[in-house]
């Protein structure tokens, strides 16, 4: 543990990606192998679960802070972070310990299962005895998330440069579902181990949002395009007879989505495919919106099923016939998948092909993209016809070309202090818009980016001076500022208190030009959702 | 007569050279001797008084007095006395000692008018002498890796702070201009180490190994960006949040404030005897609940004072 919370601090002590980088490998080459693989899953978002509600972890540091209960929920507000507030709250330590990374982890796991008094004194024992980092690292592991500026990429790139494994195969060998109390650092990392791999994912090719004209990327009959579907980017992996969906975020969701069990009849083992779920009821892609609804369920019952059901739209395939194809063009990869799809479709099956366009002319290529809201898509995807399938988000080959946001001049009515980079800054804010009578301003978003660091300096500066109610972090203010709140999409919604659900929404301009008066109304917004086309 | 006022007016008691608190635009100043040099340095020529720690004066019947802040220096708490009844102003001031400051005097009072810039239990200082060793440490662990440390303090207090530590057996001190004009007025006061002014003409490879201080708004200016290799820190009480730093995108924080953290604003609270207690600036809700639920007779009061973000934004005007 101690090794483990210098290299913390240590990458707390820098900006730089590099040193970060050499940091960790550092690290990865002197740890105690079990420790490494903790690290490993930590960093990799594959934390125990909580052992303790954050409510009592809360009481317990103001108790051991000697400082009342809303003293430490008032300095949770400003620090941003729980454990980072408990570690500053506590008077300090000099002390370190000896225990290991993996003991402590070992220790957090089997107190989940304890009586509240024993969970007490752990943590009050620990909290006093360790010192700043170390305390700040423990209840790091203890609160969840392990957010510190590592992300897996530079952690894998660390582990490859310790253990001379590419990094695309490492990335690999952390796809999916591993159990850090169970699997040494032999069988994850060192090892070649054929039965894991039954059910492991190829990590996902992301593409780059274009940067300035298509013209650009050179001859566009060198490209495909392709609608870009708003639904959850997944891998379908048919092997052995059995059926595994894992999502983007390398969550396995096969239990969510049991429609899709009829593609294990329907497709040959050794196939994977690449593409979108999406909701699609009546010949209709739906909404993002209606898919929220499937997200969120462990039990997806029958009614939800029959209500919103979903299809995936497969627009790549990367393994086939038990071999990984990655590397064949995108073209071939394609024939493959066409002539696979013409051979088992049928009306039922919740498998759609994403079809490939050709343009003549970048122009031609445009007129598509103005269509796509009408199509329910976001954009187009452009693909370079000869590109095999890459590793992570790569630039050159594959590009998103979405369609320009739409947009809508808000007020700004409330604002909550951000975490993490943006703690003791107000720059997390609520929108209103104008109802039918222009009296009042109805909450339709919330938005969190979009403006400099400047802007959100003086608007935080201004939300300081302007405050009309504290409401615990969130704090109502003069109605006063105008922003043009940009968003992807847009859906009527019965979860909104405005009726209307709009996607990534965010700041485009802080419009001081504009009066309260002149911002739109809730009636405006609904007029932006579009009629769908049946597809 | 006006304390630290933010608009122009006849008469005015200036408790230090700060921006928020020393404006532009008075007829008459009154200040500690230390500090006429120094805001006659920013404000120009001003009609401007010196007075002695402790050295009464009585206008309208209310007899005034500077005593010691420890926050800069040339920093006053200014009291007030009226009838026998006794008010203390703080301006901005910290507790510890920083060799520097005049350092800090509780004055016993019945109401106690207090800056609490870093009012949360979150702030917590250490002596300085262990962050200066820290930073003693990084700047010769920089110099062994062949790069320039670039170190951020606001030019007025910090930056001195900052130069009267440094270890000069590690490296030669750099100094930005903002800072060093600053530094040449403060020589005269107080003892500072020898520093050599960053031009046009200073060529990178001389920074090698030594130090820069700088004032936080160099942070990514085209100034800095010529200094290749260079790791940066910044010395503020705004550090010991890692997300403050993040922000910043500094590499390295050190927790340095010219404020008191949460203890010393208690404690000081306790030593002045006062049993009203005016918040002026910083988290001054939270605080006045804290002192409040602790038996005080607390309020707050808007002001226009920043505190130590006011300083590290403050608009370097050499």
């Amino acid at each position: 543990m101690r090794a483990f919370a210098q290299l913390i601090k240590k990458i707390d002590s820098t900006n730089k990606t590099n040193i970060k980088v050499d940091a960790l490998t550092e690290y990865f080459k002197v740890a105690p192998p079990q420790d490494k693989v903790w690290t490993i899953a930590i960093l990799s978002h594959r934390r125990p679960p909580r052992p303790v509600n954050t409510t009592l972890l809360r009481t317990w540091a103001s108790e051991l802070a000697n400082i009342p209960l809303w003293l430490f929920e008032e300095s949770y507000h400003i620090v941003g972070d729980l454990a980072e507030t408990i570690a500053l709250v506590i008077p300090a330590s000099e002390e370190s310990t000896d225990k290991s990374l993996t003991q402590f982890l070992e220790e957090i796991i089997a107190l989940k299962k304890k009586p509240e008094e024993e969970k007490r004194a752990y943590l009050r024992s620990n909290w006093t005895d360790l010192n700043y980092y170390e305390r700040f690292v423990f209840s790091k592991l203890i609160t969840g998330s392990f957010r510190i500026g590592v992300s897996q990429k530079l952690m894998t790139r660390a582990l490859a440069k310790a253990t001379g494994i590419d990094v695309d195969i490492l990335a690999y060998k952390l796809m999916g579902n591993w159990d850090p109390k169970t699997i040494s650092f032999q069988e994850l990392i060192l090892e070649e181990n054929k039965a894991d791999y039954l059910s492991k994912p190829y990590p996902f090719y992301l593409a780059y949002a274009i940067e300035d004209e298509p013209e650009d990327l050179g001859n566009v009959s060198e490209w495909f395009a392709e609608h870009k579907w708003d639904g959850i980017r997944s891998q379908v992996i048919i092997r052995d007879n059995e059926l595994f969906v894992w999502s983007r975020g390398e969550e396995l969701v096969t239990d969510k989505y049991p429609e899709f069990e009829a593609l294990v009849e329907a497709l040959p083992n050794g196939t994977v495919l690449d593409g979108e779920i999406l909701p699609f009821k009546n010949g209709v892609i739906g909404t993002f919106n209606d898919l929220q609804t499937r997200i969120g369920r462990k039990n997806v019952s029958k009614a939800l099923l029959k209500k919103t059901p979903v299809i995936l739209k497969a627009y790549d395939i990367l393994e086939w016939k038990d071999k990984d194809i990655r590397d064949l063009a995108f073209a071939e990869r394609r024939k493959i998948l066409e002539k696979l799809y013409t051979e088992v479709t049928t009306e039922s099956l919740p498998l759609h092909l994403s079809e490939t366009m050709e343009f003549d002319s970048w122009d031609a290529a445009a007129q598509e993209r103005e269509r796509s809201r009408e199509v329910m898509s976001e954009g187009l995807m452009l693909k370079r016809k000869d590109s095999p399938y890459l590793v992570g988000r790569k630039k050159g080959d594959w590009w998103k070309w979405k369609v320009d946001p739409l947009t809508i001049d808000a007020v700004l009515t409330y604002a909550m202090r951000g975490h993490g980079r943006r703690s003791n800054l107000f720059t997390d804010y609520t929108f209103g818009l104008w109802d039918d009578n222009k009296e009042e301003l109805v909450t339709f978003a919330k938005a969190y980016s979009g403006l400099t660091d400047k802007e959100f300096r003086s608007l935080d500066a201004w939300i300081k001076k302007n405050t009309l109610e504290r409401f615990g972090p969130v704090r109502s203010v003069t109605p006063h500022h105008v922003f043009e709140i940009a968003f992807e999409g847009i859906a009527p919604s019965k979860r909104h208190k405005s009726g209307v659900a709009t996607r990534f929404p965010r700041m485009l301009r802080w419009r001081k030009d504009k009066k309260i008066e002149d911002a739109n109304t809730l009636e405006d917004l609904k007029q932006l959702i579009p009629k769908p086309e049946k597809a | 007569m006006y304390l630290d006022p933010w608009k122009p007016v006849d008469k005015a008691i200036i408790s230090h050279g700060h921006a928020d608190h020393s404006r532009w635009g008075h007829k008459a100043y009154i200040t500690h001797h230390i500090n006429v040099p120094i805001i006659k340095h920013r404000l120009g020529e001003i009609n401007v008084t010196g007075k002695e720690w402790g050295e009464t004066f009585t206008i309208k019947n209310v007899k005034f007095s500077l005593h010691p802040a420890g926050h800069i220096i040339g920093s006053s708490q200014i009291r007030v006395e009226h009838k026998g009844e006794v008010w203390v102003f703080t301006g901005d001031y910290k507790t510890e000692d920083d060799g520097v400051a005049t350092p800090y005097e509780p004055i016993k009072c019945h109401t106690f008018i207090t800056e609490c810039t870093f009012g949360l239990p979150a702030f917590k200082w250490r002596p300085q002498s262990e962050v200066f060793n820290d930073i003693n440490t990084w700047w010769s662990d920089n110099k062994a890796e062949g790069k320039t440390s670039v170190i951020f303090g606001y030019s007025l207090g910090k930056a001195q702070r900052l130069l009267r530590y440094l270890d000069t057996d590690i490296g030669k001190i750099y100094t930005h201009g903002a800072i060093e004009n600053m530094t040449e007025v403060i020589r005269p006061l107080s003892p500072m180490p020898e520093t050599t002014r960053v031009t046009r003409e200073t060529k990178k490879e001389e920074l090698l190994g030594n130090i820069v201080v700088a004032p936080p708004s160099a942070h990514g200016s085209t100034w800095i960006r010529k200094m290749v290799p260079y790791v940066t820190a910044s010395a503020s009480g705004w550090m010991a949040f890692r997300g403050a730093r993040r922000r910043r995108a500094i590499d390295k924080g050190f927790i340095l404030s010219d404020h008191c953290d949460w203890q010393g604003l208690l404690e000081s609270v306790e030593a002045t005897g006062a049993e009203k207690i005016i918040s002026t600036h910083g988290y001054t809700d939270i605080f006045t609940r804290y002192l409040l639920e602790q038996g005080y007779d607390a309020r707050t009061e808007a002001t226009q004072y920043e505190g130590e973000l006011g300083e590290e934004t403050e608009k370097e005007q050499e």
